[in-house]
């Protein structure tokens, strides 16, 4: 018997993909240009932005909140992500930057998103004066406002890696701990430094709105590690092209809900549709953790050998299946293994089954990075510079997007642990190497483009 | 893909008694939508009893029929929630 041109299977299965899987939205973020903000009074400059965002995203949240009501579909967060600030900024006669992140964060506030991303330079080949400034005042303002992300993008395939920019974000990190000491050093969550970033990624905390885009756009990305992990689950002692094959199908049924929303979510706010992120993004809750679905493919615990393989084959058939569903695919579209925000990551770190090295050789098949990884809060700034380079070279010779999202927790050292609460989840504290790579970082210049640059 | 029809998928999951259809028609018929098809069945241990309704006649809005049904399916003791059918088209046809 059917309804219609449904089976009962079929929205059974829509259902307990929802209700017991976790498959969500995992967010719709508005990309809003603010390049027609700029102005030599960094007071109007501030103003015009938080016009301009209160204008366009003033019914995001509830056009957000009406789509998962009426579909049955949670879409967790509603976002913004703005024009990298010190393009906007950077016209400003006065270098007061943190008064514009202020007036941003109060438009987050105003609108009621909870993160805004694109307190941001893109720095891969040098730096102008308003990215020096925009860069040297982050620290202030992740620990100065609740909502405003930061990134940095510090390399790419085309122009190498700006390994002066690599050095400062190491004292950026250090001293973004230090000004959060009270909260475990949480305004490291709240920023990236990319290499390869890219223009419309809807995800926090690296979200930008690119320089190529329209005014304004929505971009949506999915999430279903749980629906992924039942379908591996179910595919029981398949061999591996059938277990491509049932994750595929998973991948498809995730992304056709963001193809769904992104459509939808354009429509009612009369904004163009950019595109649907792929990416499998984990959350602390059970159910929802990208490492159990490595597990479930064979491995005892994640970070053991052949945890690569099973991360290659799970973001490529996610990549697959999600590319037929969407008109549009973009953003990051990999699988995310962010360590605070994964319990199958938190456990294996716990247990020593994860080291930092075997995360960073995970990074060169997935996307994005090192991600919300807890390190000992006496880290020496070279250290995080040289942890950067390393993943920065990754997405330089890969052609890939690749990022660093590192808290040196304050006072904590190995074997301690660090909340961050919320979607943030919490983590151990990871061992790094002890050899100094402070002689390497602060050689200076420029890391030339690779070979792999020169493709036309 | 056409979207935006006035096409819901009304569903029941729980344990199975007397009166579930009557209470879920009654409340479809207090809002004026119209019952296009119904089918029931058991699936893995579950009463499933799913409805297509046709709201584009409503005299109330989709949110409130939603809660009139959710609130009914609490003294019913099973879950019942109202989609839109796009959500099913996305998701099994191409």
């Amino acid at each position: 018997m059917t309804v219609s041109r449904f089976s009962p299977q079929e929205i059974l299965e829509t259902i307990r993909m929802v209700q017991m899987e976790n498959l969500d939205i995992r967010t719709i973020t508005m990309g809003i240009s603010l390049r027609d903000c700029g102005d030599r009074d960094i007071r109007r400059s501030a103003s015009h932005a938080y016009d301009k965002i209160c204008r366009l995203a003033g019914s995001l949240v509830r056009t957000g909140e009406e789509l998962a009501a009426e579909y049955g579909v949670p879409v967790i967060n509603k976002r913004i992500s703005v024009t990298p600030a010190s393009l906007v900024v950077e016209c400003a006669d006065q270098d007061d930057y943190p008064l514009f992140a202020e007036a941003l964060d109060r438009a987050a506030h105003e609108v009621g998103v909870n993160f805004l991303g694109g307190y941001s330079a893109l720095v891969q080949k040098g730096m102008t004066r308003g990215d020096r400034m925009l860069i040297e005042s982050i620290p202030a303002v992740l620990a100065g406002t609740q909502r405003v992300c930061a990134s940095v993008n510090v390399g790419s395939t085309k122009a190498g890696i700006n390994m002066d920019a690599v050095a400062q974000m190491g004292h950026v990190i250090a001293d973004t701990a230090r000004r959060t000491a009270d909260r475990d050093g949480i305004g490291c969550a709240k920023l990236v430094v990319f290499c390869n970033a890219v223009d419309d990624n809807p995800f926090m905390a690296g979200a930008f709105h690119g320089i190529g885009e329209p005014d304004c756009v929505i971009n949506v990305g999915v999430s279903g590690p749980g629906a992924v992990l039942s379908a591996v689950q179910k595919a029981g002692k398949a061999d591996f092209g059938a277990l491509a094959s049932a994750i595929k199908r998973a991948a498809f049924k995730i992304t056709r809900m963001g193809e769904l929303f992104g459509r939808a979510a354009s429509r009612r706010l009369n904004v163009p549709f950019g595109i649907v992120d792929l990416s499998l993004a984990p959350t602390p809750a059970q159910g929802d953790s990208v490492a159990r679905i490595l597990e479930a493919m064979g491995l005892e615990q994640v970070g053991t050998h052949g945890s690569t393989a099973a991360l290659a084959l799970l973001n490529d058939a996610v990549k697959k299946g999600g590319a037929m569903a969407s008109s549009y695919v973009g953003g990051l579209s990999g699988a995310f293994i962010p360590v605070s925000e994964d319990i199958g990551m938190i456990e294996a770190a716990a247990s020593g089954a994860l080291g930092f090295d075997k995360l960073e050789a995970m990074t060169c098949v997935c996307s994005v990075g090192l991600d919300m990884i807890a390190v000992p809060g006496d880290t020496p700034a070279e250290t995080l510079a040289a942890i950067i380079a390393d993943e920065a070279a990754i997405g330089m010779i890969n052609r890939k997007t690749t990022a660093v999202r590192i808290i040196p927790a304050p006072g904590k050292a190995v074997g301690d642990t660090v909340h961050f609460g919320g979607l943030l989840g919490h983590a151990p504290v990871m061992a790094l190497h002890a050899q100094s790579s402070r002689a390497f970082v602060e050689r200076g210049g420029r890391i030339p483009a690779p070979i792999q640059a020169l493709n036309n | 893909m056409t979207t935006s029809s006035g096409r819901v998928i009304v569903s029941v999951i729980g344990r199975d008694r007397v009166g579930i259809i009557a209470a879920v028609s009654a409340v479809l018929a207090e809002a004026n939508a119209n019952i296009l098809d119904i089918s029931q069945s058991v699936m893995e241990e579950f009463f499933v009893m799913i409805m297509m309704a046709d709201i584009s006649g409503a005299s109330v809005s989709f949110a409130e029929i939603k809660q009139r049904l959710q609130a009914r399916g609490e003294s019913l003791g099973v879950k019942i929630d109202a989609q839109h059918e796009d959500v099913f088209n996305y998701m099994h046809r191409i």
